[in-house]
Parts: C-alpha cells; structure tokens; sequence
C-alpha cells in the first residue's frame, strides 16, 4: 500500500542543517495497523507527514496505492489526500466554526457527493462513533474524547484507502483513549490500513507491527 | 470543472457558517465601516454637485421654467411675442408660462432726505422687470420669496417690489463694484428712470431669492411698465414655459423650434440657459466628490484587508488542516471572498437603504444653506450602483489578497503552526 524508499529529510534554518530523516525505507501493506513509535525528536512524525503527502521529502520515493507521489504537484497532492487518506491529528483540529456534523461533511463535499448522500453519510459515520446526538455541537461544546471520535468520523467518513493518526491519545485519558482505540480496531478488523504515529507502548498491542524509529532512522 | 463546483460548494458552506459564527459585534462593526465608506463615497460627491444641481432647480423653478425664450441679439424684444403666447396656450404640453418685459432701470431712493447735492445721489442699476403678477407668482412662485413688505396686487398700481441685492444691507458681501442702494424698506418711496423718463414707486415688498434673475431685479405690473417704458407694442423679452412630464425639456424646445419661434426668440432650454461655467463648475465638484470618496475606499480596502488577513492569520492553523483534509486552495479562498463580498453587500446595503430612505429626503425638505444655492443631495440610482459596483469589487480584491497569501503557505507549516 505504502512503499517509502530511501527517502531523507533536511532542514535548514540559516546556516544550521538539521537532518531528521536520513535515508528511511518502509513498505506498509493494504489492511495493516502500522505504528510508528520512536523517542521525541526521532522522527517518527516526520516520517508520517513525508507518507501521507502532508510533506515532501528531501530525496527519495513514496509510491502510495501504485502511485508514485513524491513529484506531485501541490493541487495534485491535495486531490490524492481528499480521495485516498484520512487524517487524525492529536489536538483533533476541527474546524471550530463548524458542528460535529458539519466537520464530517466537509471532505464529502469537496469530493463533489450530493448533499443528501454527504448528509446520510455524515449522519451514518456520527452515529457509528456514539455521538449521533451530539451533530449540532459545536467542537466547544464537545469533550477532548468526542471531539478525537469526531476527528475519527471526518478522517473515515470518504472511504480512504488509509488513516494516518498522529498520536491520537496523546490528549486523551485513559478511558477516551480506549474509546479511540477500539474505535481503530473495529476499523482494521473491516480491512482499514492505519498508520498511527505514538509514543504509548500500550497502544501498540493494537497493531499488526510496530516500526521504531531513532536517530531519523528504521532501528527495528 | 467539477472541481471548481466542489470548491464553490465547499468555499460557500465554510464561508456561510464563519459569518454566521462570527462575533456579532464584529461583523457589525465592519459592517458599520462599509456603511460610511458607501456613504462616504455617494455623499460627498453628491452634496459638491447637489450645490450645483440645488441651484440649477431654483433656477428652473424661479427663473428659466423648462424652457426659456429671450430676444436675439441685437433686437430689442420678441417679435410676435403674442402669437407664440397663443401657441403656448394652444399646446395641452405646456403647464404653464410667463411672459416678462424687461428694461435696464436706474432706481433712486432716499432723495428726499437728501442734504448735500454734492454727493452722489443714492442709486442703483437694475434690472426693470414688468410681469403678469398672478401669472408671474403661479409660475415661479415669487410671492414666496418676499421677505419684507409683501408681493404686488394685480389691481394696484405704483409700486415696486425690489430685489435684495439692490439693496446694500442684503448686497454687502458684492463689495463695491455695485451700486446698491441705503436703507429702503417697504413703504419707501424711490424713482424709477427708463430711457430718461421716471417715474416714482412705492416699495411694496422685498424679494430675496439664491436665484440672481429674482434678487437683482425690480418687478412692478406690466402695466406700470408699459406706462413707463412707453413701449409700442406687446412684445415680451422673455417668455419662461414649463412643459409636462410627456415631454423632455428638448423636445418642448423642438416643438417651439418647429413652429419657426427660433426666428424671433433665442429659445433654450433650462440646462442650456445655465452658464457653461456652472455646468464645469458641477463637473469639477463631481471629479473632487470622487477623489475624495476614492480615498475612502482605500482606506475602506485596508480595513477589508486587515480583517481578513487577522482572520486567516488567526486560522491558519485550521486552513492548513483543511488543505490537510483534501479541501482545495480555491474553496478557502472563495469563502473569504464570500465573507469580503457580504461586507460590502452589507454595508452598501445598509448604506443605500440610508441614503434613499433618510439623508436624500432628508436634503429635499431641508437643503443646505449654501451662500448662492440651497444644496441637495444628488444621488442618482445609476452614479449609486457604480460606487456600489466599485466598492464590491475592491473589497473582494482587498479580501482575496490576505487569503491567498496564507492559503497558499505550506500545509504542514500552517497546521505545525511554525
């Protein structure tokens, strides 16, 4: 699903050169619950944002689906996002103008769905997490835990090919934290690739592997 | 295509609800900034030309009528004067006329109490107006004017009614290149002279107008003037005639011109007896209302600006994670067009809905003093619309600008916040 070669990542703030990445090779396969674990500083989100296009990389090669995206364009990296990957990110980052629903529609209408699928869809996915009574809520008015279980039905909502999650606990107690993981589970057990991106040992139980990253590099 | 569909559907879902969860205070407050700006764009140049146009209507109302008609050059008055009188009659397009005879006059007051023959008698030139005083007040409404003594009685004889401006207490702001005349007041005797001949007249009344053809003349009843005059024939000099609202002012001249009246009359309509220099006067006032107004859109496009820049620098943690989620550059930069363009609606809006329903009547029953005319405020529907047209697309240009700057940061960094 994922094939990462060789790729680096630099850089530069005047004269300081900082290498972050320094020459990575990973493959993930399609209906694989990847996590990506490392100490701060070692990379590891890093490495998911050169994956999951939200970065180029400084050299190397990403081929995500049989795509070769390294050279795409800024426009063309965008469309793939919207039509291929999710996204969750540890501080949840709705869009604090818009209610639970509204979050999750966003993506279905930019895809050029018609409102009354974009409604059922967004209706569906809510519901799916729990939090079918809460579609009129602004983020404000929702708790770290359902705000992340919204994040969750916004970054599945449009089918992607794969999740990428970005410590997706790390705000969470421990009960929201479960909450979300299970949710993750449910979702790999119905042939969802996740790449999730953690500091939290406990978590990775959870997955089919883990990949340890230090230094800017594969260590395991 | 179907991607810009998606970005306009997108740019206006998001851009609706920012609006609609924005802070109320702000909104309106930028809201109320659009407002002057529009006001400010429409008001001022509208007032500077209404100063004009205010005293080119007392001139149409007071003066000229729709149409005016006076002697050619070079002849003393208008020839078959009282056929064309009775063609005016004849044409249900014409409301209403006044026939007015007219003399250069010298007027001399205070001569009875006068001691010393070694100064210069206390006089004025005028001019010598004789009129249909019924006539003369249902067309220009002269009566209303009279701010001393009152206006001329039809049956009455012997008396006067004077421009202000012939007087020194109403005039002094001429400085002395004119002769005008000390004291008189209504009940006054003063001598009238025409061609050498003169005769004495009772003031009745003073008439004070903006309109210099009313306050620099002197009206007794076409009686008394052709009494004094000793003119032979029923000629007028000046005939004003106003038309109904089928007609254009050009077209009421073109059926005077029509019945050969060109002959034995300068016939002009109300703009074109305007001296030329009132109507460059107007033009200028407008360019002047325009920069001034345009300085009130640059100030109101920086305003714009820094709102929507404040606004997408604020979010540009949230921008990016809507790049993040597939949303495209275009539909973020449509909903700050959306939320600049609502601005501008707004306020233009807001603005007009002022301007027609307040400040426009508001100007008609109470014009602004000016010194030569009562302003108005012209605001034309069509001069409205393209302020209204340029202050929209500025403010859409003033709001695209700080969005497409931050639109167009690196995904990561907005949502990384560095």
């Amino acid at each position: 699903m994922i094939t990462v070669k060789n790729i680096t990542k630099t850089f530069k703030n005047g004269d300081v050169v900082t290498h972050v990445l320094k020459g990575i090779d990973v493959q993930i396969n399609s209906g694989e619950f990847v996590a990506i674990m490392g100490k701060s500083g070692a990379g590891k989100s890093t490495l998911m944002y050169q994956m999951s296009l939200l970065d180029h990389p400084t050299t190397g090669e990403i081929i995500v689906d049989g795509h070769n995206v390294t050279d795409l364009t800024h426009d063309e990296r965008t469309k793939f996002r919207l039509d291929n990957l999710g996204y969750i990110f540890q501080d949840y980052a709705l869009v604090p103008e818009l209610t639970a629903l509204e979050n999750i529609m966003v993506p279905l209408l930019m895809q050029g769905r018609s409102d009354e699928e974009v409604m059922s869809i967004a209706k569906k996915s809510l519901e799916k997490i729990g939090l079918g009574h809460r579609e009129n809520n602004l983020p404000s008015q929702l708790s770290g835990g359902e705000q992340q279980r919204v994040s969750i039905a916004r970054a599945v909502a449009h089918n992607p090919k794969i999740l990428f999650a970005d410590e997706p606990t790390a705000n969470l107690d421990n009960v929201s934290s479960e909450a979300v993981m299970d949710i993750f589970k449910s979702l790999h057990n119905q042939g969802q690739t996740i790449v999730m991106v953690t500091h939290e040992k406990e978590y990775t139980t959870y997955c089919d592997r883990v990949i340890h990253i230090s230094d800017g590099q594969v260590v395991a | 295509m179907s991607n810009f569909k998606s970005s306009l559907k997108v740019g206006i879902f998001l851009g609706v609800r920012q609006l609609k969860r924005a802070s109320r205070w702000t909104t309106g407050l930028i809201v109320f900034i659009m407002t002057l700006t529009f006001l400010n764009l429409v008001v001022v140049s509208g007032i500077l030309i209404g100063l004009i146009v205010g005293g080119n209507n007392a001139n149409r109302e007071q003066y000229s009528g729709d149409v005016i008609m006076t002697t050619l050059s070079g002849k003393p008055d208008i020839v078959k004067t009282q056929d064309i009188l009775a063609t005016i009659e004849g044409n249900k397009d014409f409301t209403q006329h006044s026939e007015r005879y007219l003399s250069g006059a010298t007027i001399e007051a205070n001569y009875k109490t006068r001691t010393n023959f070694n100064t210069k008698a206390d006089t004025a030139g005028t001019q010598l107006a004789g009129i249909d005083v019924d006539r003369e007040n249902d067309f220009s409404n002269i009566s209303k004017y009279v701010i001393e003594g009152s206006y001329l009685n039809p049956n009455e004889s012997g008396y006067v009614v004077l421009g202000a401006n012939v007087l020194r207490r109403f005039s002094s702001s001429f400085g002395d290149g004119f002769d005008s005349l000390d004291g008189t007041y209504p009940g006054d005797t003063v001598k009238i002279t025409v061609n050498g001949k003169t005769q004495e007249f009772i003031v009745k009344g003073i008439v004070k107008s903006k309109v210099g053809e009313v306050s620099i003349r002197a009206f007794i009843t076409r009686g008394d003037f052709l009494r004094l005059v000793d003119r032979g024939s029923l000629n007028a000099n000046e005939i004003a005639i106003r038309r109904t609202a089928n007609l254009t002012d050009d077209q009421a001249k073109d059926i005077l011109v029509s019945s050969g009246f060109d002959q034995y009359a300068k016939i002009q309509t109300a703009t074109e007896a305007i001296p030329d220099f009132l109507n460059q006067i107007e033009l200028a006032f407008g360019v002047l209302g325009n920069m001034i107004g345009a300085i009130g859109i640059v100030v109101a496009s920086i305003t714009i600006f820094i709102v929507i820049f404040i606004n997408a620098v604020t979010r540009r943690k949230f921008i990016g994670i809507m790049k993040g989620i597939g949303v495209s550059s275009m539909a973020i930069q449509i909903s700050y067009l959306l939320q600049s363009l609502f601005y501008a609606v707004a306020g233009s809006l807001v603005g007009t809905i002022i301007l027609y329903g307040l400040l426009v009547p508001a100007f008609a029953k109470h014009p602004v003093n000016f010194p030569f005319s009562d302003g108005i405020l012209v605001a034309e529907p069509s001069g409205t619309a393209i302020r209204v047209g340029i202050l929209l697309v500025v403010t859409l240009i003033a709001g695209f600008i700080p969005a497409r700057m931050i639109v167009r940061k690196n995904t990561l960094d907005s949502i990384l916040g560095r």
